[in-house]
């Protein structure tokens, strides 16, 4: 254990936090019941296949969870106030300027129409009180950070002239530019190519060092997290199974849910006949699972597991698991440390 | 059977012209130059995986070898019959018998079944164009296909939005497989997959190869899933092989530079491996309008000032155990 991540303060801390789709369909519990905390300084890895209620969360963070979605619960506590509690227009002045925001698709985040420079100055001008000339000044500088070539040409450019990696590196120039103390990057590198995404990672990382940032990054993907993440939550349907340190949640994880997320994933290391196998699908969360929402496809399930809802517990110092088996359980633990 | 391989692929050339808007007349102002050249053999029963970074032209390959994009030059045997010839023949018995020898499953199984139609529309569908199952053979076959991919009986009434990814991309499989193919294209089929689903389909594919004696082209730039499924593996870039060999070999001791940094950046799922291991490569892929006079990996490469890449353009070379590779410093 690092003994930095016992002493360092924590930037967020979320409780109890339930968000909710009210639907035709019936009500979506696409959040429910998280906890999760970022201490200053760290990047905090959220895992989970689509559906486990990643996405939500960090947009409840901001507010900006689109219709019909609604937080009816918890709290999330930014540097020691209450967000829920605060006006939109409080927020406003929060977003974008305490708390970054990078997007899953670049193609998509950047408003076609606006150049970058006209992209960049919004967000500075807003947040800070300078003068246009200043802030297209700031915005070259801001890409010179995001290591675009040219950027007093590239500045004048639209997004549909950049390529998918150039788009990523403005949108990451834009969540930067007031330089917030947390960053939110929701699958910044899932539409792009794998060496362009070492780059982007690579500089993200760089950054984050640099300001002295938080962060948290969300994935599904478990190589993305190993390398950048210190700390990890893994969501399923909802709800949080497992936080640890990111060596924890590799190496000595308690949750079988982790244990099979783990196991699925095809390893350069080994090259095993067959990929171990999740049976079943995501739960659909209008009515989820009784009980541990993983319990329908958990080989380990017993008849507690459907009646009662495991509790989030703390079993080892900074160890947190949601399974009432945890204790009992030996998991085979699937990647272990040989080289390549 | 002869000893040639089941699919022989000799220098594949697919260009697409670009034309500018004129008013009256469509001038052809460039070229893009997908796939440059490509030259490789599939063995019957094997898995070939074709690895690169998007717009390397792994799916403008496939394409070609069905003839869905016919190719600009080169030449394509199957089961030693010339495509080429049997297209532009353009007898409709001879391109069907070809079609049924090999099918295609794409990348994105929301795209690709028609959400009017319900899954016994969509894997009957091919019974009707190519009269290879009687029709009263035909509900029999149909439940025999969804048993084989892994789906119940009643799923055949339903309609494709009713299901997951996973299911879906099952239902894509059955309808490839409707025709008993020999040859199978799989462009990316778990690319848009969560990873526990993901698993489900790669094992799927590999029982059916098992079972069928099936022949795949495996397209797919995610290196970790190609190291499970395939046999050999040609690594592309910018519409060229940079290097082709036996799965572990390629994955033990990887030669091209490209092929290097291109294992390096693939995320490894333990935090101990991945640090100080990943080689960034600067830049991007150059415009394939206009590609690098040499060789085409130069502009990124960080070997490429001691050896002149600027001019030589590399030739595949065999350095042994079939290891081709093209890159002046690896031989």
């Amino acid at each position: 254990m690092d003994w930095k991540l016992m002493v360092s303060k924590k930037i967020l801390k979320i409780e109890n936090l339930k968000t909710y789709f009210d639907t035709f369909a019936g009500l979506v519990k696409a959040v429910d019941g998280i906890s999760i905390e970022v201490r200053e300084g760290e990047t905090l890895g959220l895992v989970g296949e689509s559906g486990s209620g990643k996405s939500v969360t960090a947009l409840s963070i901001l507010g900006i969870v689109p219709r019909p979605g609604k937080i009816l619960g918890g709290k999330i506590i930014y540097k020691g106030e209450n967000l829920l509690d605060k006006t939109e227009k409080d927020l406003q002045k929060i977003r974008g300027k305490e708390i970054g925001y990078v997007f899953q698709d670049p193609s998509t985040s950047l408003n076609p129409v606006f150049s970058i420079a006209d992209q960049l100055t919004e967000v500075i001008m807003r947040h800070q009180n300078i003068s246009k000339k200043e802030a297209l000044e700031k915005a070259i500088e801001l890409l010179k950070l995001v290591e675009i070539p040219d950027p007093e040409i590239k500045i004048w450019t639209y997004p549909h002239q950049l390529s998918g990696g150039m788009k990523q590196r403005v949108a990451v120039a834009r969540a930067l530019s007031c330089q917030p103390s947390l960053l939110l990057a929701d699958e910044p590198t899932t539409n792009l190519d794998v060496t362009i995404q070492a780059q982007i990672l690579n500089l993200m990382k760089n950054l984050k060092d640099k300001f002295g940032m938080s962060m948290i990054l969300i994935t599904h993907d478990m190589g993305i997290v190993a390398g950048v993440a210190d700390r990890i939550s893994v969501l399923y349907a909802g709800r949080v199974c497992e936080t640890a340190d990111t060596k924890t949640i590799f190496h000595h994880h308690l949750h079988p849910y982790t244990n099979a997320l783990l196991k699925a994933v095809p390893s350069l290391a080994l090259r095993k006949e067959k990929l171990a196998v999740i049976p079943g699908t995501i739960p659909n969360l209008i009515e989820p699972p009784s009980g541990c929402r993983f319990h329908p496809r958990c080989e380990y399930a017993q008849a507690i597991c459907s009646e009662e809802i495991p509790p989030l517990e703390e079993v080892e110092p900074e160890h947190y698991v949601a399974c009432h088996r945890a204790k009992e359980l030996t998991l085979e633990v699937p990647f272990r440390s040989e080289k390549l | 059977m002869s000893d040639r391989p089941f699919l022989e692929v000799k220098n594949l050339v697919k260009h697409f012209p670009i034309s500018s808007k004129g008013v009256f007349f469509k001038k052809q102002v460039g070229v893009i130059h997908a796939v440059d050249g490509v030259s490789f053999s599939v063995d019957k029963g094997t898995t070939l995986g074709l690895v690169g970074e998007s717009g390397c032209g792994k799916t403008s390959t496939a394409r070609a070898i069905l003839y869905l994009d016919p190719p600009t030059e080169g030449e394509i045997y199957l089961d030693g019959e010339d495509i080429k010839a049997i297209f532009k023949s353009k007898k409709k018995s001879e391109v069907l018998r070809l079609r049924r020898k090999m099918q295609y499953v794409f990348q994105n199984p929301y795209a690709s079944l028609d959400p009017r139609m319900t899954v016994a529309d969509i894997i009957i569908e091919p019974f009707t164009i190519h009269k290879n199952v009687p029709k009263s053979e035909w509900h029999n076959k149909l439940y025999e296909l969804l048993e084989l991919v892994g789906l119940e009986d009643y799923h055949a009434e339903r309609y494709p939005h009713e299901f997951s990814g996973g299911q879906r991309q099952r239902i894509c499989i059955a309808r490839a497989l409707a025709v008993d193919p020999q040859l199978l294209i799989a462009d990316e089929p778990v690319a848009s997959l969560d990873v526990s689903i993901r698993a489900q389909i790669l094992n799927l594919l590999k029982d059916l190869q098992d079972k069928l004696e099936m022949t795949y082209l495996y397209i797919s730039h995610d290196l970790s899933t190609v190291r499970h499924i395939c046999d050999r593996v040609a690594v592309m870039y910018m519409g060229k092989f940079v290097e082709v060999a036996e799965t572990d070999e390629l994955f033990d001791s990887p030669l091209h530079p490209y092929t290097q940094a291109l294992m390096s950046a693939i995320p490894v799922p333990d935090p101990e491996l991945t640090k100080g291991r990943r080689i960034v490569l600067p830049g991007e892929t150059s415009s394939p309008i206009n590609p690098p006079p040499g060789c085409r990996f130069e502009p990124r490469c960080i070997y490429a000032k001691e050896h002149n890449c600027v001019e030589k353009s590399p030739k595949l070379v065999d350095v042994g155990n079939g290891h081709l590779v093209a890159c002046e410093k690896a031989q």
